[in-house]
């Protein structure tokens, strides 16, 4: 855990919360935020793409359906333990029961980057896993949050467009593509500035998330005490499952931390931005909180090294 | 010169565009938007990332169309959004634009 903290990356965070906390003037112009993400996206896109060039495509085949299977899995169960034991209404269990499903690209590329810190290989197709998972868990929750609700029609050809072509899956795909027809060789012009200036870009990127995720600390009394537990047992709960499955469909330890990740991880670009259009009723301070307040610093900071030990386990256990 | 209402529509970015194709359904012949910052009574949204920006949308149009756009926002989007909407006489040069 000391270990990750020393990551520049999680100690830019730190630097981003504490400067927020303390009402520090630091702000980072918006355009940044948007160039920062636009970057890291397509980046993390065309480092996977690449990788995946150089991979046997049917190694990918069974964790990329575990991945499927935990995008379903993780939002209903989300949904049971928010709506029984934490009583919130329909509307907001679905809703952030989708983020929970759902992925954080900043926290994958957090724990790839740890990954090669402690030098623990992990498979080149990962990056497939973390396109594949965003997508099934914002449709259980709309799927969810409207059973047995006589809200208004669903807007399917918006939402389509705000899911398929919102900037965070667009940009990972494209990157993918371009990627993968390009390998690492065909790469090589643009590399300095996708691969090389990456981590950096990424230690500024977490600064500016210090900031926005030290915002919604001000919104934990008005979520309450379940919520903010939630947002940190529910990515628990996840991760053992992403380790189980890892394990089982032949993951390394490496790439069994990765889906560990992937699962515990909360979304809080896609899914709040298709959430508000298709579950209008929810509360999205709710939603965002917990994903952005709660779930993604606990991820950073304790989840992602933790996560490793468990996948560690888990392969002496079950591998 | 012609009196014509400017509406004007302060809400969340993430729905402007269903807010701009109704508003265009209803009769409008154009908007124009800018992003926006502030705080109201569903909290301050101080435009720092995505899902905490405003936009204001202001249209130009005659008056049963301002009143049939501030019919349709109230019953479409008070109950669920973050939502402001008022109305302004304005006058214009060239009334067959609006």
């Amino acid at each position: 855990m000391i270990e990750n903290l020393l990551d520049p990356v999680v100690l830019f965070f730190l630097a981003g919360l504490i400067a927020g906390v303390l009402k520090s003037d630091l702000r980072l112009p918006e355009s940044i935020y948007e160039i920062l993400s636009i970057y890291l996206l397509l980046a993390i896109g065309l480092k996977g793409g690449a990788e995946l060039h150089e991979s046997q495509l049917h190694n990918v085949i069974s964790p990329a359906a575990a991945s499927i299977v935990l995008g379903i899995v993780i939002p209903v169960i989300a949904y049971f333990i928010l709506r029984r034991l934490g009583k919130f209404s329909r509307p907001d269990s679905a809703a952030i029961a989708a983020h929970y499903g759902s992925v954080s690209a900043v926290t994958f590329a957090v724990v790839l980057s740890f990954l090669s810190q402690i030098r623990e290989p992990y498979e080149q197709f990962v990056t497939v896993l973390l396109v594949l998972l965003e997508m099934p868990a914002i449709a259980v929750g709309i799927f969810i949050a409207r059973l047995k609700t006589t809200s208004g029609p669903l807007r399917v050809g918006t939402l389509m467009h705000e899911v398929f072509l919102g900037k965070s899956l667009y940009l990972l795909a494209v990157g993918l593509v371009v990627g993968y027809v390009l390998g690492p060789h065909g790469l090589l012009p643009v590399k300095i500035a996708f691969v090389d200036l990456f981590r950096g870009a990424l230690a500024f990127f977490l600064l500016e998330m210090g900031l926005v995720a030290s915002n919604r600390l001000a919104d934990l009394k008005r979520v309450g005490a379940f919520l903010v537990l939630f947002g940190i047992l529910m990515p628990l709960i996840s991760s053992v499952l992403g380790c189980v499955l890892g394990v089982a469909t032949g993951l390394s330890v490496g790439g069994t931390t990765v889906l560990a990740t992937l699962a515990a991880s909360a979304s809080y670009i896609a899914a709040p931005a298709a959430m508000r259009i298709a579950v209008p009723q929810a509360n999205p301070t709710l939603y965002i909180t917990a994903s952005l307040g709660i779930t993604f610093p606990f991820n950073l900071i304790v989840g992602i090294p933790l996560y490793h030990q468990m996948a560690i386990a888990t392969h002496s256990l079950l591998g | 010169m012609e009196k014509r209402k400017l509406v004007t529509i302060v809400t969340e970015e993430n729905i402007e565009q269903l807010v701009i194709n109704d508003v265009k359904k209803l009769g409008a012949h154009g908007y124009t938007s800018v992003s926006a910052s502030g705080e109201g009574s569903r909290g301050t949204r101080k435009g720092d990332w995505d899902l905490n920006k405003n936009v204001r949308i202001e249209i130009v149009c005659d008056d049963s169309t301002a009143h049939a756009i501030v019919e349709h926002l109230m019953k479409t989007y008070y109950q669920d959004y973050a939502m402001i909407v008022y109305l302004a006489d304005v006058e214009v040069l060239r009334p067959q634009k609006f």
